[in-house]
């Protein structure tokens, strides 16, 4: 396998931000929706659920990468706390990947509701009809979803901090673009 | 890796100042698409919200059509439809059915005489899996065409502080703003709040999608039609309408059919204020028919959203701006009640007695 050491795999990079913008795409269109009482509303409900199923599949995909091809060290470095943060942040990301899907299926499930993907696939149920859990699953799919908006906030952040501020590889090793000092 | 060569004081800042700036671009994007940085667009909450401070809040019922019953039965479709439309409800064959009869008011202890108009929603479970999920009035017309618009008339509708009562004025005043609400005017002069649910006859209201084997559509519009007839109007109890459903019940199982509406082209799809002309092709679907009925509190309507555009293959939503105003309004009407249902903190408490008025 072609890699160098300092570098995401090729799978690994395309696999990142792919998903990176169906998860920030997913995460605008879930407020979106839910707000609107316009046409708006149904074209971006179709969307969501096979987007979200799409983010399901991937993140499993991503994870079996991820564990077959282990991430390039940080910088040896980089403070203890900002290594302990950054391992935080990859495990609470990987987390919500899986869980924000599994979750919605479930709400959808519990209300009752056929899980549609288009006007004819449908998924089974993953939980039984239960209003009071309907509650909770769709309360706990709109928190969690807070909380991936801010942690993608802080790994958006902190991937800009190595890439303008230290400028230590960071973030060059999930970009692919590399800047060769002479 | 090398090192880079080091920024100077005023470089790190700009570096962290964009960084900082990228950061927020997102959020105010994030808040105004969620609209919390646009309080003036019109929102599901903000339509929901409308509907409390009209009728107050109770706990763990519907914001709307909040005094209902729920109904079972089925549906046996005799297949005419099915030239128009490959949900699989309309082949020839029985459908079960879970549905709810309401009167449309907030307060679920009002009289059922508050409102001349009954609705009926229905929920078909077809043996694939999917569902058909329709809300239907015993009305031909809608007031209006928007969700702008009706937002505006539950404005005009909220009770005055002073009299508990509606304003005539600001009623009149938006009615007088709004033609289009004419064909319903019209209707609801001769209307009188019936005195059983199975003598109405109730309108699908907004238009619909029909899909055949062919991929083409077919706009429709929908209703089912009794087979009980009588216009007796109810009288001063405040709850004759479940009494009565319960007596037409035990001599026997209530039936409608569903006639299905075929649009000409040309005929508005996206106005549910004004009738198709009455020469336009009709079809009976089939018949449904209501066998037994159960109070809402614990019967299965309870749970369901008869959210509108919960559809099977072969019904699609029209361009009717109402269908997804209705969808969104009814989701967070339904995750208001079921969270007070389950009690979750936040909520209003669940309250079992009625509240005397």
């Amino acid at each position: 396998m072609t890699r160098s050491p300092d570098q995401f795999v090729l799978a690994a990079r395309v696999l990142h931000w792919l998903m990176a913008i169906m998860i920030v795409s997913m995460l605008f269109i879930g407020v979106g929706m839910v707000a609107s009482v316009s046409e708006r509303h149904d074209w971006l409900l179709a969307i969501h659920k096979p987007l979200g199923i799409a983010i399901l599949v991937l993140a499993v995909i991503r994870l079996i990468v991820r564990l077959r091809n282990p991430p390039p060290p940080l910088p040896a470095d980089l403070p203890a706390l900002q290594k302990l943060a950054a391992h935080a942040s990859h495990y609470l990301l990987y987390a919500l990947m899986l869980v924000m899907p599994l979750v919605g299926w479930a709400m959808l499930s519990a209300g009752g509701y056929p899980v549609m993907l288009s006007h004819s696939l449908r998924l089974p149920p993953i939980f039984p009809v239960n209003a009071t859990a309907f509650a909770i699953l769709r309360h706990a799919h709109a928190w969690l979803a807070a909380l991936l908006f801010l942690t993608f906030l802080a790994h958006l952040g902190a991937a800009l901090y190595h890439g303008l501020i230290r400028r230590d590889g960071v973030l060059s090793s999930m970009t692919g673009i590399r800047h060769e000092p002479e | 890796m090398h090192a880079p060569p080091p920024l100077s004081r005023r470089s790190v800042f700009l570096r962290f100042a964009l960084i900082a700036f990228v950061l927020l671009v997102i959020v105010l994007a994030f808040g105004y698409v969620g609209s919390w940085l646009a309080p003036q667009r019109l929102t599901a909450q903000r339509m929901v919200n409308q509907l409390q401070a009209n009728a107050g809040v109770f706990p763990g019922y519907r914001r709307n059509h909040a005094k209902g019953v729920c109904v079972a039965g089925y549906f046996d479709s005799n297949g005419q439809a099915q030239t128009y439309s490959v949900a699989q409800v309309f082949s020839p064959g029985r459908t079960p059915v879970v549905g709810r009869f309401a009167v449309p008011v907030g307060n679920p202890y009002a009289p059922d005489s508050s409102a001349p108009i009954r609705s009926l929603a229905l929920r078909f479970a077809q043996a694939n899996g999917q569902q058909w999920r329709t809300g239907m009035n015993s009305m031909p017309v809608f007031p209006v065409a928007t969700p702008q618009a009706f937002y505006e008339l539950l404005q005009a509708q909220q009770p005055d502080p002073s009299t508990g009562k509606p304003n005539p004025a600001k009623v009149g005043a938006f009615f007088a703003a709004h033609p289009e609400t004419a064909a319903f005017l019209a209707w609801v002069k001769t209307a009188k709040p019936s005195a059983s649910y199975v003598t109405n006859s109730y309108w699908s209201l907004n238009a619909f999608e029909f899909i055949d084997a062919n991929g083409e559509k077919h706009a429709v519009r929908w209703r089912m039609v009794p087979e009980a007839s009588g216009d007796a109007v109810g009288g001063s109890d405040a709850n004759y309408l479940d009494a009565d459903l319960a007596q037409r019940l035990a001599q026997g199982p209530q039936r409608w059919h569903l006639m299905v509406t075929l649009a000409n082209p040309g005929d508005p799809t996206d106005d549910a204020s004004k009738e198709w002309p009455s020469d336009r092709r009709e079809i009976d679907a089939g018949t449904l028919v209501l066998t037994s009925t159960q109070p809402q509190e614990s019967g299965e309507c309870r749970d369901i959203n008869y959210d509108p555009t919960v559809l099977p293959h072969g019904i699609e939503i029209s361009d009717d701006p109402l269908l997804p105003a209705r969808s969104a309004a009814y989701a967070t009407s339904y995750l208001r009640r079921t969270s007070e249902e389950a009690h979750l903190p936040g909520t209003a408490a669940a309250t079992t007695k009625p509240e005397t008025k």
